[in-house]
């Protein structure tokens, strides 16, 4: 519960109260995002391929979400990625440091086939579109952790735009590829 | 594949919320603030406290406040024996449903006592207040045997 003032009016009557609700976990990452952290902490990312299918996921669950089967193979993907979708923030929200306007993006890494969301910078916010290719740019190596975060944002690169029917179906080594 | 090592983190989710509370809990807080426990009558003369906003039994908006006593009997308690981060006091304590002197209904606060075998149902309490009072249901500290 809160201890500091309530909201009140000129005459001090209050009119508001500060009602917060915090969920506390303790969250254990489970086997297949383990090792995606274990990977990412060293720079790279990595995917799982459906036995099935042949969907790449990633980060990986462990399953595909489509067959219902467990995933095992693993798969290096490029930190090269294409815009799947995107949102241009202009409201700040409590508690998130970044300051608005800034761009978050699902985008897919090239050899997977899913997205996952990240944000985007050193680019012109309005110019960003889907299909857009994007790198991402990595915190110096010191600082990498078990943490998505290892990826400061994606910033776009000087690649022909992929046609929207190939977005998240491109092979690791890009649209040329 | 070699086996994974086990990753784990503490992690929190807040929704900091905040409420606005209507001119009747409003009234009832700023009381609170003043170090006053108001409630309200309702249409059969019961006076319910905290207050609320509209007739239990005819749903008709209430408006008539009443300042209740700062004593009143324990009418049932829970007793805590392991608090949790959350609750209001880390010592043993009770959960209490009080009849403050005035009022015809209970209300729920913490009873603070050195064991449970010092609580009773009948049991006389008074409002202890916090040091600073800030408008919240807080501004009770506890109550106390009397």
């Amino acid at each position: 519960m809160s201890q500091e003032k309530n909201m009140s009016d000129d005459q001090d009557v209050i009119t508001g109260i500060k009602a917060p609700v915090y969920l506390k976990y303790n969250f254990t990452a489970g086997a297949a995002p383990a090792r995606f952290l274990a990977q990412i902490k060293k720079g790279v990312l990595t995917g799982q391929r459906c036995p099935k299918c042949s969907a790449v996921y990633v980060p990986p669950r462990g399953s595909c979400a489509s067959c219902g089967v467990a995933t095992e193979e693993e798969v290096v993907l490029s930190d090269k990625a294409t815009v799947q979708s995107f949102t241009i923030v202009s409201i700040p929200i409590p508690g998130n440091p970044i300051q608005p306007p800034y761009i978050i993006a699902n985008v897919v890494p090239d050899g997977a086939n899913i997205s996952f969301i990240h944000l985007l910078s050193e680019c012109v916010n309005e110019e960003i579109h889907i299909g857009q290719r994007v790198q991402a740019v990595w915190k110096p190596e010191a600082e990498w952790d078990y943490a998505m975060d290892n990826i400061r944002y994606f910033k776009p690169l000087d690649e022909a735009d992929v046609p929207v029917d190939r977005i998240g179906k491109l092979p690791v080594t890009g649209l040329e590829g | 594949m070699s086996q994974p090592e086990i990753l784990n983190q503490a992690f929190e989710l807040g929704y900091t919320y905040t409420r606005s509370t209507g001119p009747v809990v409003g009234r009832f807080l700023t009381e609170l603030k003043k170090r006053n426990i108001v409630g309200i009558k309702a249409s059969d003369g019961r006076v319910v406290v905290p207050p609320m906003e509209y007739d239990p039994d005819t749903a008709a908006e209430l408006s008539e406040f009443v300042q209740v006593g700062q004593q009143g009997e324990i009418v049932s308690f829970a007793w805590v024996k392991e608090p949790r981060a959350a609750h209001p006091m880390q010592v043993p304590f009770a959960w209490a449903m009080i009849k403050l002197d005035g009022a015809d209904v209970p209300m729920i606060h913490c009873v603070a006592a050195a064991a449970e075998s010092d609580i009773a149902t009948g049991a006389r309490v008074r409002a202890v207040w916090a040091d600073e009072t800030i408008g919240f249901i807080t501004d009770i500290r506890c109550f106390e045997l009397v």
